[in-house]
């Protein structure tokens, strides 16, 4: 029965008759595909009763892209611009990722300085998407002066990126073997410049939200999970940790000397949307730490590998050294051949495992290449997650989660 | 601390000529055992005391068109976050019978992989309760991640002009 029929039924309804008979008749409700709330192309149809959700089923790949298919065909470092927009908004973990998958495949070893430089990077993304993830958070309760607030620092951190490598959001500043350049003087000062103003920002940012009744009501014990139900679904990440399990890739498989920092793992309780937030508000602090100490025992050295072969040199040393030239030729051209291999290499993505799966041939391009995309992972257990709670928990679940189509697609 | 040799043994000692190909390429434990063998492998792994597997990482496929008897490999990562060891587990399929049981009773996160495998591969999971493409559209007739529909590539000699409008 639809709402006004009811409340008509209900004006009209004799004194002593007593309460109405709800007739359990589920309203189906689309949300999505585009929705202003769902932050990207897909489509939930919601299963309702009254106010409540009984049931839900998402129709994803509205933007798949063919990503492993078109990387059949794609020399190596071409496949950096099918990872880059795959989670867009931390494209750096995801390019570094891929690289380090192929040094891992090709034996590279990489010097400490680039290592470092990659961590900084790294950070750098999480804190974009952390940020960006809880501001809209905010937005979806009805807060939007946060948002707007913290939107200034995710642009100084992608002045960050311009100055590394020029581009913006789909960065490319990772070469097998190391880095494109070195971080120049500007861009270790703007970093440096970053770390107490970033720290100011999120006290403010916190302490707009942290406490705000209106805020808390909302969000917590919304959309919880328990650790063994979240462990079965293959979450990882921050959503993993709310509920309560200290998984991160960085401590249980360190990759680029993230051996070498402190930093602790934020965990949660319960899984609820505010135990996310909270999860991703602490991993901003430790992330700011992992830049601070990085930046500061940043190594001298090489910022680059000693493997002409497969580390596309500079353009200004192509201009004067044959075999520069040479090798940047061969390189551009996809003539390089990978060792015969099958390698698993996963990275703590803004969202969780990031996991890349490349077998190669021994020919140019791999002869597969899957990525383990963690938003398509977990974004599977959003209707369990919604399930008995309101339209507007929904909202605010699928905010806390960090969905991004791109990732959740390839 | 297990090390690959020691679980390596334990599932030989399990599981005796179930299990074949060991091997671990940069530091991952990888065998093969057989589909009727996937499920009840993989319910010891998470169960026993000793291993505690209680993660799947990934499941995909990959396709060898080239070797008769065995063109499709579905494979599976797992991961112990307790001892922290990752394994790979091989099953290969022949094109004609290319069926495997389902593994959503010990992981819900297998639903949509094996619905993602299906859809790119054509993998039939037995008793999943809603195989369907997932990442492309119904009216598809064809599983686009086998090796014989190939990307156009401008430098291949093999492609067909005739095919691409030319």
């Amino acid at each position: 029965m639809v709402s006004e029929e009811l409340d008509i039924a209900q004006q009209n309804l004799p004194a002593e008759q007593g309460p109405v008979q709800y007739v359990n008749e589920l309203t189906t409700l689309n949300l999505g595909p585009t929705h202003p709330a769902t932050h990207g192309i897909f489509q939930n149809v919601l299963q309702m009763d009254g106010e409540k959700i009984v049931s839900g089923e998402q129709t994803i790949g509205y933007i798949h892209r063919a990503f492993e298919k078109i990387a059949e065909r794609r020399p190596f470092y071409q496949i950096t611009t099918l990872t880059d927009r795959m989670n867009y908004c931390s494209s750096p973990i995801n390019n570094m990722g891929w690289h380090m998958t192929v040094e891992k495949l090709l034996g590279i070893e990489v010097p400490k300085r680039a290592q470092y430089i990659r961590v900084i990077m790294m950070e750098l993304a999480r804190l974009a998407d952390h940020l960006i993830c809880n501001g809209i958070l905010g937005v979806d309760t009805g807060a939007f002066t946060g948002f707007l607030y913290i939107y200034q620092e995710r642009e100084n951190i992608y002045e960050i990126y311009e100055e590394v490598c020029g581009a913006r959001l789909t960065t490319n500043m990772g070469r097998i073997g190391g880095m494109e350049r070195d971080l120049s003087p500007t861009a270790i000062r703007k970093i440096r410049e970053l770390l107490p103003r970033f720290r100011k920002v999120l006290a403010e940012f916190e302490s707009l939200f942290n406490r705000n009744r209106i805020f808390m009501d909302r969000i917590i014990g919304v959309g919880g999970i328990t650790a063994e139900r979240a462990l079965s679904y293959g979450f990882t990440g921050p959503n993993l940790r709310a509920a309560g399990v200290d998984y991160d890739v960085r401590v249980m498989n360190p990759y680029s000397s993230y051996q070498d920092f402190e930093f602790d793992i934020p965990v949660g309780q319960s899984g609820d949307t505010y135990d996310r937030f909270m999860v991703r508000n602490a991993e901003m602090w430790e992330s700011l730490r992992i830049i601070e100490q990085a930046i500061n025992n940043l190594p001298e050295g090489p910022y680059y590998a000693d493997a002409p072969q497969y580390y596309l040199p500079p353009k200004s040393e192509v201009y004067k050294n044959m075999e520069a030239l040479i090798y940047h030729f061969k390189i551009v051209m996809g003539e390089i051949d990978a060792p015969i291999g099958e390698v698993y290499h996963a990275v703590e993505g803004g969202n969780g495992e990031l996991g890349f799966y490349l077998i190669s041939d021994g020919g140019r391009a791999p002869y597969r290449l899957h990525f383990r995309r963690p938003c398509f992972i977990y974004y599977q257990a959003y209707p369990e997650m919604c399930k008995g709670l309101t339209l507007s928990d929904a909202i605010v679940i699928m905010s806390s989660m960090n969905v991004i189509a791109g990732e959740l697609d390839a | 601390m297990l090390t690959n040799e020691q679980v390596a043994q334990e599932i030989i000692n399990q599981f005796g000529g179930a299990v074949s190909d060991f091997d671990d390429p940069f530091d991952l434990l990888t065998f093969s055992t057989t589909r009727e063998q996937i499920v009840s492998l993989v319910q010891y792994l998470k169960n026993s005391k000793t291993l505690q597997v209680g993660f799947l990482t990934d499941l995909t496929a990959v396709h060898y068109p080239d070797s008769p008897g065995r063109e499709f490999c579905v494979v599976y990562h797992l991961h112990s976050l307790i001892h922290n060891f990752r394994l790979r587990i091989k099953v290969y399929l022949s094109e004609d019978d290319i069926h495997i049981p389902t593994l959503i009773p010990l992981f819900a996160s297998a639903n949509w992989m094996e619905r993602e495998t299906f859809d790119l591969f054509g993998v039939i999971f037995d008793g999943h309760p809603d195989l369907r493409r997932i990442l492309n559209m119904e009216e598809m007739d064809y599983h686009p991640m086998r090796k014989q529909y190939p990307l156009e590539d401008g430098t291949r000699e093999d492609k067909i002009d005739a095919l691409f409008g030319r």
